[in-house]
């Protein structure tokens, strides 16, 4: 119903605006996008109009009002005393559970994004990791390089094992597929390209990091909103993403378009951006992140059971927050800070445009070899963990954003092992 | 009151609050300019006046200026051509290994700046230049201007008839400073990033130049163009395509005020590690480090030393996609203006740590003293290099060797790149 939510929204944006939701475009303007295809950023058509289909505060209260209809009292008795904003009852795991998951991220054990420091001796860890990387990569062992980056990936490492875990090979199929996508975009023209121009100039151009990117994201977006063969991956999920087709070719599949399920695209806009510090050859950008959304980031779009679904994501970082730091989350409730409603956003996010991209790049390290993204709670939960002091302080869900406002001068391996291996539980 | 009279008395001409926030907030006291002065932040007109045969007068001991007397012998384009140009050949007639040519003539170690011809002096030579190679692109920029005023690109000798000796259309040229151009070989070849041009902002503090002690703000930064980049000769007179000043840039309808178009190096750092490899980007940055030094070793010869006197220059770096570094030019005074928070943040610092070293402990200084301060009080500046101590045993200097980091270890690091050994630093 959610989805229909989306669909609905988008239908009557279309019905106002008198806009179809999917057209053919005339051979000149084709031409034209043709030609300025790699600098769509300096396009400017008059969006005001346009609204975003909904906010991730949307999505948050709709997670909020999920309940279980099989749900007995009885069954988990622990949860009854749930005082976060999640009343679904998933199985979450516990820190020590966590620890035994992460144990690569124990203390004694070399980590990038902590004993690469300038203050460290690079013959201690650093040189042989490298040396280990080199191998891996030159063993193209998909595998091995799942269980080395657990540790970190060397900057100058980090795109080729990230594609050899992904298996992506950027073979010339791959590259006509994207080519094959570019066209489309170019013969077609969706009401959500004007969604996505929209949301990209909203948030990747004034980014910092970002902003030198902007046309790539606009490539690589426009042609993800074709990419039906992203609909396979569905057949595991639950969600069942609306497809459209052109105007006047109803059925006819290969003038099928298809919407996914997330609309909002700041989020996907936010999930290609750090990639683009990593790959700067667009078909093989797009692959990588084609790739890492069907493993990972649409769980953080749609709603499952699934342990890295970002259901389980918020109650995952809700109880740890509870069990670990119960005075922080107490005194956050009493003022009305609950707390996931200020990190639901950095979570939704995979907490890009929140880090620097030199940590955000050794926390999504860990996400592909863990294969999971339930780290990512764990990090929100120990960003809490480190600010507590002056959390406590505070007496208003304002001051509280104030305080976690910016997470640009973090260092997140010294956070998750603290907060993992190094606080007393 | 005994209290006041141990404060720096300042003045300035340059209003800019990230000057003036850093004066008060060492307790300094604002006087004016004939009043007696400690320390005076000038703009390059007042310092001509100061060090001016006519109008200038002697400064006292405890009173130190922004400038040396004849900056221009590096900062402005003409000069500092000439300046780097006698350097090489001096090397060369001495033998030194650093003026080492490759087979085509060229200097393996000192060849970073754009072939330069004066305009109207070296015209000829430049029209032989030119003819070799008559489908490149020349970039003329006024010696005598800053913020990418009057610069305009050329393909075509016609372009610059006006420059010509023996023009009869043209008005003659002055032989005031004002009308001499530069023209150089445009390097039309910029590394991109997202398709578009950029520079390198860095800043570098210059001390003493006998003996040489410079330092280098770990935190410079890239200038992007709003526009993407094209070579096409229809875009030449688009400045927003090829001029990276942000003078130029802010008046783009793309401009935008968060970001002011500026990555910071480490950006740049992490976005070619990740794209080019480690070893080429330690030698890349290593390269640009070089080619500063270099740039201060050429002028030192020619600078008036005078003890009074420090400066923190804005180098402007150029980046080609063979990842070979372009020494563009070197601003004395480097602008000042924030076009975004970050900047005037990353300033309002670069003044604070520029002022810890040339005023040490904020107190009235002695220009006497030795300018060597203490490793605590740099700030985000480095050592790029010490002069002094280069020249003392190198084996028992405590400075990292880890590749790629802007330190005085010189020795260790031109083995490294492979370049001659120890002897050519000293």
């Amino acid at each position: 119903s959610w989805e229909k939510r989306i669909l609905k929204s988008l239908n009557s944006m279309c019905t106002e605006l008198n806009i179809p939701l999917a057209q053919k475009r005339p051979v000149n303007e084709q031409k034209e996008l043709l030609n300025k295809w790699n600098e769509m950023g300096t396009d400017e058509p008059d969006l005001s109009l346009f609204r975003p289909v909904y906010a991730p505060k949307d999505f948050l209260e709709v997670l909020m009002n999920l309940r279980n209809p099989n749900y007995e009292n009885g069954e988990q008795p622990s949860f009854r005393n749930h005082l976060g904003l999640i009343q679904v009852p998933l199985k979450v795991k516990d820190i020590p559970e966590l620890k035994e998951d992460f144990s690569e991220l124990g203390l004694n054990i070399g980590q990038l994004g902590i004993d690469d420091s300038a203050q460290v001796p690079p013959e201690l860890f650093e040189n042989e990791h490298v040396r280990v990387g080199q191998k891996v990569l030159a063993e193209q062992d998909s595998a091995a390089a799942q269980q080395y980056v657990r540790q970190g990936c060397p900057t100058a490492l980090r795109a080729d094992l990230w594609a050899l875990i992904l298996n992506i090979s950027n073979q010339p199929e791959d590259i006509l597929y994207y080519e094959q996508l570019k066209s489309n975009v170019i013969q077609h023209n969706l009401l959500v390209d004007s969604l996505i121009y929209k949301d990209v100039k909203l948030t990747a151009s004034n980014d910092d990091y970002y902003f030198v990117f902007e046309d790539y994201l606009y490539q690589v977006l426009l042609c993800f909103s074709r990419d039906t063969s992203v609909l396979e991956h569905f057949t595991y999920s639950s969600a069942t993403p609306p497809k459209s087709y052109i105007q006047g070719k109803l059925g006819m599949e290969e003038y099928a378009v298809f919407y996914p399920p997330n609309v909002n695209y700041n989020s996907f806009i936010l999930s290609v951006a750090p990639l683009c510090f990593l790959y700067h050859e667009p078909s093989k950008l797009y692959q990588i992140f084609r790739e890492m959304y069907v493993r990972f980031f649409f769980r953080l779009h749609s709603i499952s059971s699934h342990p890295s679904g970002i259901v389980s994501l918020c109650l995952l970082f809700e109880t740890l927050l509870q069990t670990h730091l119960p005075q922080l989350f107490y005194h956050l409730r009493e003022i009305g800070a609950q707390p996931l409603r200020i990190s639901f956003k950095w979570m939704v996010r995979a907490f890009s445009g929140y880090l620097a991209t030199d940590q955000l790049l050794l926390l999504w390290d860990r996400i592909l070899g863990y294969n999971s993204l339930e780290i990512l709670a764990v990090l929100a939960a120990a960003v809490f963990a480190f600010r507590a002091v002056n959390l406590m302080e505070v007496t208003s869900l304002a001051a509280a954003e104030a305080v976690l406002a910016d997470l640009s001068t973090l260092k997140v391996m010294p956070l998750l092992q603290i907060f993992l291996f190094a606080t007393v539980t | 009151f005994r209290i006041m009279a141990g404060k720096v008395k300042w003045v300035t001409d340059i209003e800019k609050s990230v000057l003036i926030n850093n004066f008060e907030k060492r307790g300094w006291i604002q006087v004016a300019e004939n009043e007696d002065w400690n320390f005076y932040w000038m703009s390059v007109q007042t310092i001509r006046n100061v060090f001016s045969v006519e109008t200038g007068y002697r400064l006292s001991d405890d009173q130190i200026v922004n400038h040396f007397p004849n900056h221009y012998e590096l900062t402005r384009k003409d000069l500092m051509v000439k300046n780097i140009k006698r350097y090489r050949k001096e090397l060369e007639k001495e033998g030194s290994p650093l003026a080492e040519k490759d087979e085509n003539g060229k200097y393996i170690y000192l060849d970073f700046v754009p072939v330069t011809f004066m305009l109207p002096a070296d015209y000829n030579l430049f029209v032989e230049e030119f003819r070799k190679n008559p489908s490149s692109t020349w970039i003329m920029k006024p010696c005598g201007k800053a913020q990418g005023k009057g610069i305009f690109l050329i393909n075509k000798l016609s372009q610059i008839k006006k420059w010509s000796r023996d023009s009869k259309t043209s008005s003659f040229v002055s032989q005031s400073s004002k009308e001499a151009y530069v023209i150089s070989l445009y390097i039309n070849n910029p590394l991109l990033i997202g398709g578009k041009k950029f520079d390198l902002r860095l800043y570098v503090l210059v001390s003493t130049y006998r003996p040489l002690r410079c330092y280098m703000y770990k935190l410079g930064f890239c200038r992007f163009c709003t526009v993407k980049y094209t070579p096409s000769t229809s875009e030449l007179d688009n400045m927003f395509v090829h001029l990276t000043n942000v003078a130029i840039q802010k008046h783009g309808d793309d401009y935008n005020h968060i970001h002011g178009g500026k990555w910071t190096v480490s950006n740049l750092r992490l976005y070619l590690e990740s794209t080019r490899g480690k070893e080429v980007t330690n030698k890349l940055f290593d390269e640009i480090h070089w080619i500063i030094v270099q740039s201060l070793k050429a002028v030192a010869p020619v600078m008036n030393n005078d003890k009074h006197c420090f400066e923190c220059y804005g180098y402007d770096i150029i980046i080609d996609d063979k990842l070979k570094p372009w020494l563009i030019e070197v601003n004395a005074s480097p602008s000042l203006t924030s076009s975004t928070a970050n900047d005037r943040i990353l300033k309002y610092n670069l003044i604070n740590d520029t002022l810890n070293i040339a005023v040490p402990n904020g107190e009235i200084p002695d220009c006497k003293w030795n300018k060597s301060p203490p490793k605590e009080v740099l700030g985000n500046y480095e050592v790029l290099y010490d002069e002094e101590m280069v020249q003392s045993d190198g084996t028992d200097r405590d400075l990292r060797s880890r590749p790629g980091q802007s330190t005085g270890v010189k020795g260790s690091r031109a083995k490294d790149s492979g370049k001659p050994v120890l002897t050519t630093w000293k």
